[in-house]
């Protein structure tokens, strides 16, 4: 049972590594002009929501098996999604809005939060990996 | 090859493109050789001796003894800057005195002593110093001099050898190295030149110099000036062959008259403005002569007829002292020329025998100087340096002091004031933007501030003195203006730098014949061949004699390199409203009226093409196809799922349709009267619209009159009226979808401009409806309460709006890029447009009135570099199928004291930049934390300013002279409609305010912000300005308030789109008789409005607020 919650946060974890990924890469393509704004952003709104039902997936999971440090650990990044997506405001298009992204360095701080997020990740794949050994060896 | 046309569009006049192109050069080379020959005189004075005698003597200068240091310091260090920068510009040019084919190296001390000229920083000093015995306002009398005698004293001074030992005695002494001094007439080629012309008139010069200011304010010039005339009126030009010169000075300001005139002649658009223009005719028979005096002073090594050696560095930085600019000024009393200009100007015009335009030009200085108090004492000094006794030192020190404008200019820039103390702030003319602080003649070419503005003149070295002044750092561009002057380039080659791409501009460095620096990214490139034969002077290897390098603004016709597709026709698409409530408001047969008026004004060419849809709950469509009998109206009711009916009948080609669409216009009125639907589905119209122009591009304008309320992009009235004016917030600043955002974003990629007239009586969510403009480079007009009978100015707002919008220029599928020095980055964009990437605005659409605006921040320290440039190039189609490159460059000096960011801070230009960031915090955060932003913004100024520059220990609001208003100005930004809270406004009308200040330029801007009041009626002719006959008075401004109004006079304020006429009660009657033309004061109508250019609201009340 404990192997199995771990293995599935663990499977969780790597499509969120590869969705910050995928975050660094398509930002850094605006960032240098590869790709126009409208499709930068048209391509990362569709992944907010997945991100954010990872995350909250991940949370819970550690919720019901009562890991309640590595629960603390997901709590705010899960609830910062979920605000970060609650408060979009109505006109605009997403999360990544096309007409603001190059604004107030809006940019840099999506890069930013996505570098954040990608070195969080790591981290916690690194601790469902070491939990899931260690549950498959309590086994 | 190569053309220079002058107005036109390029390609029908590639083959006179040379000829035309005469017209160009005259003015330009003109003051290549003003300019050069001040160098000299002011060179030998000497560069380190003079840093001290200028650290020593601002004490005397500067008003406030104790801020004196501050700035002297300040001053210095700039200089040593500039000198870096202006050692390569200039040093050829210095070289010539001592020894004309001397080796670089050895120019290097000679160049020490010239450098600092160029600053003017010890000028000012000396001027100061030399007059203070005689006079008892020493440090305004400078700028005065500046103004008024600038051109002449270099040229006496040179060609008097005498004056050398009267100033060495003066108390400059030390400063004088004579070593210089004699060897610059002589050794150079043109010494001979300069000394034929000091035999002509050796002896009479001094009094003439005396006589020669009189001479400039009296109304008509005396005989003997004329013979006199080569030597000061041009003077500098003593340097090269003076006659020549001088003839050619005068051809210069001939072309400059005709240009004038013409100007009045020519509609506005440069694009209606067919034929070479007349000047363009004279100034061509004088081009000849006008190459050979530049040669000479820009001899490059290729031509070693001039005594100079290498001055290939100088081309960067040729002044052009009759730019478009200039001639813009002359003809338009709000945008005065720099003065300077002016009196180089007048004198060869009083001797040529223009006596209108000299008193034109000569008030000009006069009532251009007024822009900062300081030069209230201008005329006087101007005649009391002459009425001196000792007429040699007063002229150089007018000499001096003529070099020494800027640096004095700062001073009083920096001055402090005490804001709890003095009440009068205002100047008397409306305010000018502050001159850069860089050498002249990079200031003659620079980009004209009508075009380019920076909120610091002076741009801070790093991030950490930007945030220590606390003044935001940013760009007013207002790229699209129309201009009087342009110079168009035909070429087959657009010269840019190979790594940033930036265009070649008159602030790059030319390393030599074949090499130039990028001053933005300090690449070096190649010169191209084509680049090295000028067509003006139609001469092979001055590459700095490019019109390119020589105007700060030009357009380029783009060849197909820069196309993606072939240039689109002008397609125009009208989207009218004809449901129920736009039949009541009944503004269908205005809209069709005007556009049979302006039917053949639209701009465009042979395939002009447009089309007509109109919607209520259903969406009509009209075939115009060429062959009909009549139009045909197409009614799709599907708007769930919009189709197009018929392909390629509904948008027609104008000229072959001409008289379907014009009976379509006639009857269209008559076919909704009876309408009895009341909804209107914008959204599927928009749709609609956008499918019927997604293949060539263009321009949908949008006539709505309620709120859409069927289909998509329905919206619902959001608006609470019992909460208008309520302090707490205002709600729903945003919009209420993003479908008209989408749109709009679809319609910028496919080239297509939303423009909205919205003529509404109720809340029509213009938050929303604003995007579909806002994103797709498109304007945004507004008329509340609009109803043809009941509102009659508002009808009048939209005829003459609407005919406007009709007639003006129109760019199709543009982009503009805006590139900055490496160091400083873009990080925030304010108008209408999308931006496509980091630095690239997408425009669909651009048009003449719009402006944007950008805030900048300093990346990397500007340690390395005196000068940072901002390059704005935007790419267009013009209506006649052209694609050009309209480029603007602005050059501005780097400082690194917090002193010098204050005393070139453009207090207008921050009022602008502030006004656009706070309406977006008020979208973003909420419109009182914007208010709160605004009033920090001062409040961090003014502490900034005193714990940091300001060491008086004064109490009170200190502020620097140079923001004097800017309290002003941000408490009248609070009470816009667009940020105050507490009066009751309407959610729209405060959304369209803001749409305004984000898309206005800075000139309408400010007025709407702060009007400008004048008294009428007892104007006096008392520094009028004259202009072709018409005396112009110009009465000084009033400050806003309330004890400035009186019952016995006439006030006119001017809001920028409105003036509002002001009658007190016990006012003159014959002022009412004559203005108004009712006998009296009782019988003027209550709701009078006139039908000028722009209404007029009378409010015949003493109640002081202007009726609506």
């Amino acid at each position: 049972m404990e192997a199995a919650v771990f293995i599935l946060s663990l499977v969780d974890c790597c499509a969120l590594i590869f969705l910050s990924v995928y975050f660094i890469i398509t930002l850094s393509d605006l960032e240098c002009d590869y790709i126009n704004a409208r499709a930068c952003c048209s391509k990362l709104n569709k992944w907010v929501i997945p991100e954010m039902v990872g995350q909250c997936l991940s949370t819970m999971l550690m919720l019901i098996s009562m890991h309640w440090f590595i629960f603390l650990l997901n709590l705010p990044v899960a609830i910062w999604d979920i605000y970060r997506y609650v408060k979009v405001p109505m006109g605009n298009m997403g999360v990544f809005d096309p007409t603001e992204i190059h604004n107030r360095g809006q940019l840099k701080s999506h890069m930013k939060e996505a570098m954040i997020k990608l070195g969080y990740h790591l981290l916690c794949f690194f601790i469902y990996l070491y939990s899931m050994i260690l549950a498959l060896i309590n086994d | 090859m190569s053309g220079f046309t002058n107005l036109n569009s390029s390609a029908g006049y590639s083959q006179n493109s040379t000829p035309n192109g005469g017209a160009a050069p005259p003015y330009q080379n003109g003051p290549v050789q003003t300019y050069p020959a001040m160098y000299p005189p002011a060179g030998y004075y000497g560069a380190p001796p003079q840093q001290q005698g200028y650290s020593t003597i601002p004490g005397h200068a500067a008003p406030a003894p104790n801020k004196a240091p501050v700035t002297n310091n300040a001053h210095s260090a700039n200089y040593y800057h500039n000198n870096h920068q202006q050692q390569q510009n200039h040093l050829p040019q210095h070289r010539v005195a001592p020894s004309p084919y001397s080796a670089p190296l050895s120019s290097a001390p000679p160049s020490q002593p010239y450098a600092a000229l160029p600053s003017a920083a010890p000028p000012p000093t000396n001027a100061h110093y030399n007059q203070q015995p005689f006079q008892p306002h020493p440090p305004y009398a400078t700028p005065g001099s500046y103004y008024g005698q600038q051109s002449y004293h270099p040229s006496s001074a040179r060609q008097h050898p005498s004056l050398v030992p009267v100033t060495a005695s003066g108390p400059g002494a030390p400063l004088y190295p004579i070593v210089s001094y004699p060897s610059a007439p002589g050794s150079s080629q043109y010494g001979t030149l300069s000394s034929s012309q000091s035999t002509s008139a050796p002896v009479g010069m001094p009094t003439q110099m005396v006589g020669a200011p009189l001479h400039q304010y009296s109304a008509a010039p005396p005989p003997s000036t004329t013979a006199v005339q080569p030597g000061y009126g041009v003077g500098p030009p003593g340097q090269t062959a003076p006659t020549v010169v001088n003839g050619q000075g005068s051809a210069a300001q001939n072309a400059v008259h005709q240009h004038y005139t013409q100007s009045h002649q020519a509609s506005l658009s440069y694009d209606s403005y067919s034929g070479v223009p007349p000047g363009s005719g004279g100034a061509d028979t004088d081009q000849p002569p006008s190459g050979t005096p530049s040669t000479s002073v820009h001899s490059s090594p290729g031509h070693h007829q001039g005594g100079d050696t290498s001055s290939s560095t100088t081309g960067s930085a040729s002044p052009v002292p009759n730019s478009y600019d200039s001639l813009e000024g002359g003809s338009y009393p709000d945008s005065m020329p720099p003065s300077n200009d002016m009196t180089n100007q007048a004198a060869p015009y009083g001797s040529y025998g223009y006596p209108s335009m000299q008193s034109a030009y000569q008030q000009g200085p006069a009532s251009h100087t007024d822009a900062s108090p300081s030069h209230d004492l201008y005329g006087q000094s101007g005649y009391q340096q002459y009425s001196q006794p000792f007429p040699n030192l007063s002229q150089l020190s007018a000499a001096l002091g003529g070099l020494s404008g800027v640096p004095e200019l700062e001073v009083e820039a920096l001055r402090p004031v005490n804001l709890l103390q003095e009440r009068n702030l205002l100047p008397p003319r409306p305010l000018e933007a502050p001159e850069p602080n860089v050498s002249s003649d990079l200031k003659k070419v620079n980009c004209s501030p009508q075009t380019f503005r920076c909120t610091l003149t002076s741009i801070p070295q790093t991030q950490a003195l930007l945030n220590k002044a606390r003044l935001p750092l940013g760009l007013l561009l207002h790229p699209f203006r129309d201009l009087q002057q342009l110079p168009v380039i035909t070429s087959n080659t657009i010269v840019r730098c190979r790594s940033c791409r930036t265009y070649i501009n008159p602030f790059v460095t030319f390393l030599d014949q074949r090499r130039w620096k990028c001053n933005l990214c300090y690449r070096v490139n190649d010169v191209p061949d084509e680049f090295m034969y000028n067509p003006v002077t139609r001469s092979y290897g001055e590459p700095h004699k490019r019109p390119e390098v020589q105007n700060a603004t030009v357009e380029f016709i783009a060849s197909s390199d820069y196309m993606l597709r072939p240039p689109q026709p002008a397609v125009y698409l009208f989207l009218l409203d004809v449901s129920h409530n736009a039949v009541e408001a009944g503004y269908l047969k205005y809209f069709c009226e005007s556009l049979l008026e302006n039917l053949t004004k639209l701009p465009g060419d042979v395939r002009t093409r447009v089309g007509f849809l109109t919607f209520d709950s259903t969406i009509h469509f009209y075939n115009l196809q060429e062959g009909l009998s009549q139009p045909q109206m197409l009614v799709v009711s599907d708007i769930d799922d919009v189709f197009i009916p018929s392909h390629d009948s509904l948008m027609v080609n104008l000229k072959e349709s001409k008289e379907l669409v014009k009976d379509l216009l006639t009857s269209l009125p008559e076919m909704f009267s009876q309408t009895r639907e009341t909804h209107s589905a914008l959204g599927p119209a928009l749709q609609a619209a956008y499918k019927l122009m997604s293949p060539t591009g263009g321009r949908i304008t949008v006539f709505q009159t309620q709120l859409p309320t069927l289909g998509v992009g329905a919206l619902q009235a959001r608006e609470d009226p019992n909460q208008r004016s309520s302090a707490k917030g205002v709600q729903h600043l945003g919009p209420a979808t993003d479908f008209y955002k989408k749109l709009a974003l679809d319609c910028s990629g496919q080239q297509i401009g939303v423009d909205l007239f919205l003529l509404s009586s109720q809340y029509a969510d213009l938050a929303s409806l604003a995007c579909m403009s806002k994103y797709s480079a498109g304007s945004v007009f507004y008329y509340p309460s609009f109803h043809y009978i009941h509102n009659p100015a508002q009808l009048e707002k939209f005829q003459k709006d609407l005919e406007r919008y009709l007639t003006r220029k129109i760019g199709f599928e543009a982009v503009m890029r805006i590139r900055c020095t490496k160091g400083l980055s873009i990080h925030t964009f304010h108008g209408n447009f999308f931006v496509r990437s980091t630095d690239l605005l997408s425009l669909a659409n651009v048009n003449p009135d719009s402006a944007f605006a950008v805030q900048m921040s300093v990346e990397d320290s500007l340690a390395d570099s005196s000068l940072a440039c901002f390059q704005a190039a935007l790419l267009y189609t013009s209506s006649r199928g052209k694609r050009r490159i309209r480029v603007h460059t602005l050059c501005l000096p780097v400082v690194n004291q917090l002193s010098d960011v204050y005393a070139g801070a453009d207090v207008q230009a921050i009022t602008c930049l502030l006004a656009n960031m706070a309406i977006d915090r008020s979208v973003s955060s909420s419109l009182s934390d914007a208010r709160d932003a605004l009033v920090n913004a001062v409040v961090d100024l003014v502490s900034a300013y005193k714990s940091n520059v300001s060491n008086l220990q004064q109490s009170g609001l200190v502020v620097p002279a140079s923001m004097r208003l800017f309290p002003l100005y941000i408490l009248a930004l609070l009470k816009q409609k667009a940020l105050r809270t507490g009066t009751s406004t309407r959610l729209d009308e405060r959304v369209f305010a803001m749409c305004e200040f984000k898309t206005q330029p800075l000139q309408q801007l400010m007025r709407l912000v702060h009007p400008d009041l004048y008294r009428l009626d007892n104007m006096s002719d008392q520094g009028a300005l004259h202009l072709n006959d018409t005396v112009v008075p110009q009465p000084h401004l009033l400050h806003l308030s309330a004890e400035r109004l009186s019952r016995d006079g006439a006030f006119l304020m001017d809001c920028s789109n409105v003036f509002y006429l002001w009658i007190g009660k016990c006012c003159n009657e014959m002022f009412i008789r004559d203005v108004l033309g009712c006998p009296n004061y009782a019988s003027i109508p209550p709701n009078m409005v006139s039908d000028s250019k722009r209404c007029i609201y009378v409010s015949p009340s003493m109640s002081g607020n202007d009726r609506e």
